[in-house]
């Protein structure tokens, strides 16, 4: 009942300070809305490039909407050419040989022009193949025609059981192996914020959640309504409680808003269950909120309670997937193990990108969910620094 | 007398700086307990000790017969804080209605209660703003209001009449002296010598000291002079005087 009461009022002042409702509700959808069309920008990337004596098919092979090419007169050195133009490479054709120079002061551009070329050299190759493919359906075509020839000449008996000859169906259209080179740049970017949408959801809700209990908790002390609330009856676990299950309602809202913001908005595929994405950032909320709480015990300010956010909230992202924790050293393995954003966004890139079920994500569930024991527990502790009954 | 709030020989400190010097005394039912001193003199800390919200370093507070700090204890206790702890984006009813359900009254008596105690300092008018909008004054009446809600049998108000004008003042005394008669105890704080003379039994204060007690009348007569202030200073200097010897 007690635990109702703090709940309720916990909702009413949230409600009530606009700010902050918008930090919640409106921060993670800004940001995520940033970093989707961040990691899309990168296709409007153009690298120039010098060329001399390419022949113009095959500049024209290479060219494309990402590359601006300049075709060089006469004989010079490509290291010159780049630095004096600034250009991101050059190309030269001696002895039947591409020799191509990179600036590499941009990798995206030097990976622009290496898909480029590459690419090119590929179609070249289709095209002879093609061609190739055209010489022998001529010869095929003949060949048929001189069977029909000979097919009239036999009797009609039997050349009714003599199938009709035609071509095979992939040799009629050799056009058909033509490639798009826009699919290779557009989706590969987008799938990059894809792959890592687990990472920031998981990170939004963490982040936020942290925050905003934890300062809430801190107001309440600093305004001296902890004290006086403690000279209720009220036992210390009922405000933790209270505390929890107010912020909880409030993270379930933002996660939901969160995630069908991607779906809905974003167009990011969830191919797991939605409701497992939900319980998942739902119970990281929840190790955020007693996080939050147990750390506002250690501020003495709000500005304090930021100066937490590098030493505990930062170092989290490093260790929740965005570099592959299994590729690290061994003690720095040991700490990811110590982070609870490194289960929630291991469960959550599981669910949205391998369609895990929740059977399948247990283990992790599970570390998270000792992570909010334990605080749970620290902060009754922590509680007792007010009270001592 | 039944005493209701006792304290034996109880010290504190602050970092290594003493600021109460082993404080005695009892308040009992029927009864309004004064602490009156300067700013500084250290009523506030006695004020946190009895309600349990500091330890004492040594000696101990019983209420009820219970020993401080004690949870069940406090819901018969109405507190009111030196400084206002309210929660400003909520309105006055509430914050009354907050405090009103955290000592467990119950829902048929709650709206009653709300409007009873705000009846008290004069709030009912107000109790639909926000407390961000209060006065300082509205303030102070909102939390000697939120003190009463439960229908405590101990009060226990830490200069309640500052920033109050002489007329409710008045007022809330009379309310006060009501309570006392119903058989409630009363400790209040104060700095004000006027407030000092409506209390039955007085103990004056000074650098953690008790430098004196006794009713204001029975003070006036041993220290022979006609108001409070001047037996604050005669009591302070002989107090001084036995500090040296
Ligand atoms: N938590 C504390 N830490 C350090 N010093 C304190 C603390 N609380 C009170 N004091 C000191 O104790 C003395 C008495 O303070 P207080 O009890 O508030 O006096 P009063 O209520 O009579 O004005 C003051 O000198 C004050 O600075
Ligand atoms: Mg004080």
């Amino acid at each position: 009942m007690r635990i109702l009461t703090i709940t309720k009022r916990i909702f009413v002042e949230m409600f009530r300070d606009k700010r902050t409702l918008a930090l919640m509700f409106v921060a993670p959808l800004f940001i995520l809305s940033l970093m989707y069309f961040l990691f899309q920008s990168n296709t409007n990337t153009v690298a120039d490039i010098g060329t001399y004596n390419v022949s113009s098919s095959l500049v024209k092979t290479i060219d494309n909407k990402h590359i601006k090419i300049h075709k060089m007169s006469s004989d010079v050195s490509a290291k010159k050419t780049i630095r004096d133009k600034d250009y991101a490479g050059f190309i030269k054709k001696t002895d039947g040989r591409l020799i191509v120079t990179y600036q590499n002061a941009d990798q995206n551009k030097t990976g622009i022009i290496k898909k480029s070329v590459q690419m090119a050299l590929i179609k070249t190759q289709i095209k002879e193949l093609a061609a190739a493919t055209k010489k022998s359906k001529a010869g095929l075509m003949k060949m048929q025609a001189q069977l029909q020839q000979i097919k009239k000449q036999l009797p009609a008996s039997i050349s009714g059981r003599i199938p009709a000859a035609s071509a095979p169906k992939n040799m009629q259209k050799p056009s058909n192996l033509k490639l798009t080179q826009h699919y290779l740049y557009g989706k590969s970017n987008s799938s990059f914020f894809t792959t890592m949408l687990p990472v920031f959801l998981g990170f939004m809700v963490f982040f936020f959640v942290f925050l905003i209990s934890g300062i809430s908790l801190l107001n309440e002390r600093n305004s001296r309504t902890l004290d006086r609330l403690l000279a209720t009856p009220v036992k210390r676990s009922e405000i933790i409680y209270g505390y929890l299950s107010g912020y909880g309602v409030v993270a379930i809202i933002q996660t939901a808003i969160i995630v069908l913001f991607c779906i809905y908005v974003l167009g990011i595929e969830i191919l797991g269950s939605i409701w497992v994405v939900l319980l998942i950032c739902f119970a990281l909320a929840m190790v955020a909120l007693s996080m939050g709480l147990f750390v506002s015990t250690f501020a003495a300010s709000e500005f304090q309670m930021v100066q937490f956010i590098p030493i505990i909230v930062i170092p989290q992202i490093f260790f929740s997937g965005l570099i592959p924790v299994a590729n690290m050293a061994g003690w720095l393995q040991a700490i990811a193990h110590i982070m609870p954003l490194y289960y929630g966004a291991s469960a959550l890139t599981d669910v949205i990108q391998k369609q895990a079920s929740f059977s399948a994500v247990i283990p992790q569930f599970s570390a998270i969910l000792v992570f909010l024991l334990v605080f749970i527990v620290l902060n009754m502790i922590g509680m007792r620094k007010y009270r001592k009954v | 007398m039944d005493a209701v709030v006792t304290v034996t020989h109880v010290d504190k400190s602050f970092n290594k700086k003493r600021i109460l010097h082993d404080v005695n005394l009892t308040a009992s039912a029927h009864e309004i307990l004064g602490l009156i001193g300067p700013s500084g003199a250290g009523k506030t800390t006695i004020i946190k000790n009895i309600m349990g919200m500091e330890q004492p370093d040594d000696g101990e507070v019983t209420i009820f017969g219970n020993k401080m700090p004690n949870r069940q204890v406090l819901q018969r206790i109405g507190f009111m804080a030196q400084d206002d702890a309210l929660y400003d984006s909520l309105t006055g009813r509430e914050n009354l209605k907050f405090f009103a359900q955290l000592f467990g009254v119950k829902k048929d008596q709650l709206n009653e209660r709300i409007e009873y105690t705000a009846g008290v300092v004069n709030l009912n008018q107000d109790l639909g703003k926000r407390v961000s909008n209060y006065s300082g004054g509205m303030k102070r009446r909102l939390s000697l209001a939120i003190s009463l809600i439960q229908d405590p049998d101990l009060l226990v108000l830490d200069e309640p009449t500052v920033g109050i004008d002489p007329e409710l003042r008045r007022q809330i005394w009379d309310e006060l002296r009501k309570y006392a008669k119903d058989g409630k105890s009363i400790i209040i704080t104060t700095h004000v010598m006027e407030d000092a003379a409506e209390c039955d039994e007085l103990l004056m204060i000074r650098e953690g000291h008790i430098i004196t007690h006794g009713s204001p009348d029975s003070l006036e007569k041993e220290y022979n002079v006609d108001n409070l202030e001047q037996v604050f200073l005669k009591a302070g200097k002989s107090n001084e005087n036995s500090d040296n010897n």
